[in-house]
């Protein structure tokens, strides 16, 4: 019993740290979806965010400075994807395309300027990484300890859960955004500027998605590697096209690929399951969740057209 | 007699304004623009991180050029690219995104290398039985996708990239069961039987002095030429194209969508899985356990695009994209990061996604000039 209770807390404490990246991802990608930009560049985003995490980390030895740098250098490539896609009317998907190739690009190609051709940043010390909450206040290897004691910036992602549902579906703002998802030609006749709060979306979504790459460097991994993000970009997507396109929706598909992964940590330690097919479990579960339960996503309407303004 | 040779002089400025004016509305005018600011927004990057720019493309291109070693290099890097580009672009005529060409891809391969393993057959045969594991198995990826779609009303996107993940774990799973993984460790299965291999015989590799020299590339061709006969020449060909073009007037018009959807995705499937079993049976020989994703795939949405979709044109991109991953591989020689073969080719995929501004902007300047 005690030793199922270790476990359970060992499971939680591992979805706990796995889902944080994915959720700020997510909650990136559901801001762009929802005001009608496709962003499949999420993934380069949170590369770039992982890789300038890692490098402030590193020269300054301040890990929030790190994190934030780490969700500006994401809104930077979420602006030029608005550029392209609202101002020039590129097509969406082409352009996130792009930004998949140039941002962990440019993330390694910068790190191996600046650390002696490797393409491995330096490992974080204990203290170059974002702090532990819940820190010695329980006893080691306690179920508590277990559970809680983990980054701040892991409860800081869900607390941006409710921040982001707040701002849809409270506010003034977020209300014009779900709309100019569906109309943009509606909302400009009511005198909302679609340029504007696409603009607003789109850098917002870059911005959660390199805070998303900064949490991996600064919390899990401790280093920059090129395979640091492999794929949690595009499982992010998939979580938001799951989750209705809603930040509450997005958040329970995050947890479910996080579940996954701490189910993967428990059974992987006793090698009775090959690794390689737990690992295939979040996919599989995805597809036969959608296909049982849930059905059709519906995409916001105006999702991926170019919207020009009418003269 | 002055008059006439006004007459001929004007004719002849009306071929060459028409010919300009067929350059401005043709893709590859603004392919080739965007290449140009490519390498441009490249250089900015290799000059500020200290190389000269000048100096790195020298090397980048006399890395392709300088031996024929190298280029038929190219064109190996080059062959399963034009594979999963033309799956993309063909896919891309009916409206649909495969990003899962790269998933494809990966179980092309495998099911090729199973084969090409444990089947023991004489030589063609055995080439053709890996060849239609990998189409099937391509196949198979891709048409469950569809039917995802079209019976549950599951986004392709979604279904696409599970599908990838699920293609990485099973390669990596496959790879380490007994009887495909290598004897004595390591992290890659047995080689493929000699039987199974596509290379070119001997003789003709000492020519090209390379021992992957193989004919993927003229498989490649052929399967353009035949994606491209498909498209233009054939009823099913115009479906797709009608139903990429707009679904409902297609279905309007008599075209049962949902069946092109189902037998043109399946091709566009088996077109990538081609593209693995090819670089498996040509060049690599066997399959190691991958850390990340290859990119095989996401390559392929590239050269699909600086194609413009165009099956031909995939051929030429194709060869393009290798070279550039040839030539960028022996950047490390002179210390630069060969990482600035992803930021030039982002870059151009960058401006070919706003390719119609330029054209805007070229198209407006003649108006006006033409109505001074």
């Amino acid at each position: 019993m005690e030793e199922l209770i270790k476990n359970l807390g060992l499971v939680i404490n591992a979805t706990l740290i796995a889902t944080p990246p994915l959720l700020y991802a997510a909650l990136g990608s559901t801001f762009s979806e929802r005001s009608g930009v496709i962003n499949i560049g999420i993934e380069g985003m949170m590369t770039i965010g992982a890789f300038v995490g890692a490098a402030v980390a590193h020269f300054t030895s301040n890990a929030w400075l790190a994190f934030l740098c780490g969700g500006l250098v994401g809104a930077l490539f979420g602006l030029i994807h608005a550029i392209a896609c609202v101002s020039f009317g590129a097509d969406q998907t082409i352009s996130g395309t792009a930004i998949n190739f140039l941002a962990p690009g440019v993330a390694i190609f910068v790190c191996k300027s600046l650390f002696e051709q490797s393409s491995n940043t330096p490992p974080l010390d204990t203290a170059q990484k974002l702090p532990k909450l819940f820190n010695g206040v329980f006893e080691v290897g306690s179920f508590w300890n277990n559970v809680l004691n983990t980054y701040v910036a892991t409860y800081l992602a869900f607390v941006a859960v409710a921040i982001v549902w707040f701002i849809f579906y409270k506010t003034r703002f977020g209300m014009r955004l779900r709309a100019v998802g569906e109309h943009p030609k509606a909302c400009e006749t009511q005198g909302i500027s679609v340029f504007r709060i696409r603009y607003i979306a789109v850098i917002a979504s870059g911005f959660f998605a390199g805070l998303g790459g900064a949490y991996v460097t600064l919390c899990t991994v401790s280093q920059f590697r090129p395979e640091v993000i492999v794929g949690q970009g595009f499982i992010a997507i998939a979580a938001v096209i799951f989750g209705k396109f809603t930040p509450h929706g997005a958040m329970g598909a995050c947890l479910l690929f996080g579940l996954c992964n701490g189910l993967k940590v428990l059974l992987g330690s006793g090698n009775v399951i090959s690794p390689n097919l737990i690992s295939m479990i979040p996919y599989v579960v995805t597809i036969i969740t959608l296909v049982l339960f849930v059905g059709k996503s519906r995409v916001p309407a105006a999702n991926g057209k170019p919207y020009f303004k009418q003269k | 007699m002055k008059q006439k040779i006004n007459h001929n002089n004007m004719a002849s400025q009306n071929i060459i304004k028409n010919k300009v004016q067929g350059l401005i509305y043709q893709n590859a005018l603004y392919t080739i623009i965007a290449i140009f600011f490519g390498f441009l927004v490249g250089g900015i990057f290799l000059w500020s991180a200290g190389f000269s720019p000048l100096e790195a493309y020298a090397k980048l291109f006399s890395s392709v050029f300088s031996r024929p070693k190298y280029l038929v290099w190219s064109v190996i890097y080059a062959t399963p690219l034009v594979f999963t580009g033309l799956s993309v672009a063909f896919s891309y005529k009916m409206g649909v995104f495969n990003i899962g060409a790269e998933g494809q891809f990966v179980v092309g391969s495998l099911a090729a290398l199973c084969v090409g393993i444990l089947v023991d057959a004489p030589p063609v045969l055995h080439v053709l039985l890996c060849m239609l594991a990998a189409i099937a198995a391509g196949m198979a990826w891709s048409f469950l996708v569809a039917v995802l779609r079209v019976r549950f009303g599951i986004n392709e996107v979604l279904s696409f990239i599970m599908f990838n993940w699920i293609a990485f774990y099973l390669s990596n799973y496959v790879i380490n069961t007994e009887i495909i993984h290598k004897v004595g460790g390591g992290e890659a299965s047995k080689d493929i039987r000699e039987s199974a291999r596509i290379l070119l015989p001997q003789s003709v590799q000492n020519i090209f002095k390379s021992d992957k020299a193989n004919y993927g590339i003229l498989l490649a061709i052929i399967a353009a030429v035949g994606i491209w006969f498909i498209l233009t020449k054939t009823t099913f060909g115009y479906r797709v194209q009608a139903v990429g073009l707009n679904p409902h007037a297609a279905k309007y018009g008599g075209i049962n969508s949902n069946k092109t959807m189902y037998i043109a995705m399946s091709l566009s499937g088996a077109l990538a899985a081609l593209g693995g079993a090819v670089q498996l049976m040509g060049n690599s020989m066997r399959i190691s356990q991958f850390a990340g994703q290859e990119g095989f795939g996401f390559q392929g949405i590239t050269v699909a695009l600086i194609a413009s979709s165009h099956p031909i044109g995939c051929i030429f991109s194709g060869l393009f994209y290798g070279a550039m991953k040839y030539g960028g591989s022996k950047l490390n020689l002179i210390d630069a990061p060969t990482e600035v073969v992803d930021i030039i080719m982002g870059t151009i995929v960058l401006f070919i996604a706003i390719s119609h501004v330029f054209r805007y902007l070229i198209t407006r300047r003649l108006k006006n000039k033409e109505d001074k």
